[in-house]
């Protein structure tokens, strides 16, 4: 019992916090077994996916290129490229562990994702001293769920007929996260320039047309938030 | 479609993808203290990086480019992508938008 008492209550926030959550990510979840399925993997090979890489957009990417024999190297940099905004986050989140232990700041890292990151920072001031357990209770929420979901839907996922098309559910899943991101006339032109680009590229060998798109669009939001000057936050 | 790498092949990418995210998850966490945040211009491009990938996922995943313009545009994928887009804008929701956008997909493919 006392172990127990010794949990602060900000930890139980945190497994409280990620609750709405839970409706967004465990359909995300199983559509990342379900392509995990699709693309071959074991289920083995697909929950050590969600635990290594713990990142789903950068997962369902690696899963799409790999069930089309892109090479490894292709597959690697656009996964490394997707989750080059958790640097970004990394750099804002890092003044909140400031009073953490090394050791345990290097097992925090690992659970930050874009929902953990949201909250956390959305809570707290860089000051407070409870955020790691808010933090750690809404991160091992996700986390369990997650790992939950990918398991459901990479047993699922064997089992259903081609052409219900559910690959189709992973576009789908990414159009949901593209579009809250577009809040900006920046940040939109960067979007449409990275998808003409990608369009136009599909044809390029090595799946590099996505990697091109990225990139012009990554180009064309900065000049435009330079040259218009809206949007900055 | 299934891959044609074998398992070893599949381990390494996992491992790969997985050791460069914690690198990119630990890395101003690791050097604070002893490092300044990003600087202001890189984190001006980065914020441009989850835009810019995203689209690049989306679009060429509704649209096949025919040589006709309706062809092109005559795609259940397309058709069903739009719908769902359009509930993502409204409802920021995962759910809503897989839903919409798959039952949207079956509708033409199998009623229509």
């Amino acid at each position: 019992m006392s172990r127990l008492r010794s949990v602060p209550p900000e930890f139980s926030t945190g497994v409280r916090a990620a609750g709405p959550l839970l409706l967004g990510i465990a359909p995300f979840a199983l559509v990342a077994g379900v392509a995990a399925a699709n693309a071959g993997l074991s289920v083995v090979q697909a929950l050590g996916m969600s635990v290594f890489v713990f990142a789903g957009a950068s997962q369902l990417a690696a899963l799409d290129l790999l069930s089309r024999d892109a090479p490894l190297a292709v597959v690697v940099v656009t996964a490394a490229v997707i989750n080059l905004r958790m640097l970004m986050y990394s750099a804002s989140i890092a003044p909140h562990f400031r009073n953490v232990a090394g050791r345990a700041r290097a097992l925090l890292a690992y659970f930050l994702t874009d929902m953990s990151y949201a909250l956390t920072v959305a809570r707290f001031s860089p000051d407070a001293p409870e955020q790691r357990w808010y933090y750690l209770g809404l991160s091992i929420t996700v986390w369990l769920v997650w790992q939950a979901g990918t398991l459901a839907g990479v047993l699922l996922g064997a089992g259903v007929p081609a052409s219900w098309g559910l690959e189709f559910a992973v576009p789908l899943v990414f159009l949901a996260l593209l579009m809250p991101e577009m809040k900006d006339r920046s940040s939109v032109a960067a979007a449409v320039a990275a998808g003409v680009v990608a369009v136009a590229g599909a044809g390029l060998p090595l799946n590099l047309g996505l990697l091109l798109g990225a990139l012009c669009g990554v180009v064309v939001g900065t000049v435009a938030e330079a040259s218009v000057g809206v949007g900055a936050e | 479609m299934t891959t044609s790498y074998g398992p070893l092949a599949v381990w390494a990418v996992i491992v790969a993808i997985g050791v460069v995210t914690y690198a990119i998850r630990f890395s101003f966490i690791a050097l604070f203290g002893r490092t300044d945040a990003v600087p202001p211009r890189v984190g001006r491009a980065l914020r441009f990086v989850p835009p810019a990938v995203l689209a690049a996922l989306v679009f060429p995943a509704l649209i096949d480019a025919q040589p006709t313009v309706t062809g092109t545009l005559a795609d259940d994928r397309l058709i069903a992508g739009t719908l769902a887009a359009v509930v993502a804008w409204r409802t920021e929701n995962v759910l809503a938008t897989i839903g919409a956008g798959m039952v949207a997909l079956w509708t033409l493919r199998f009623l229509l």
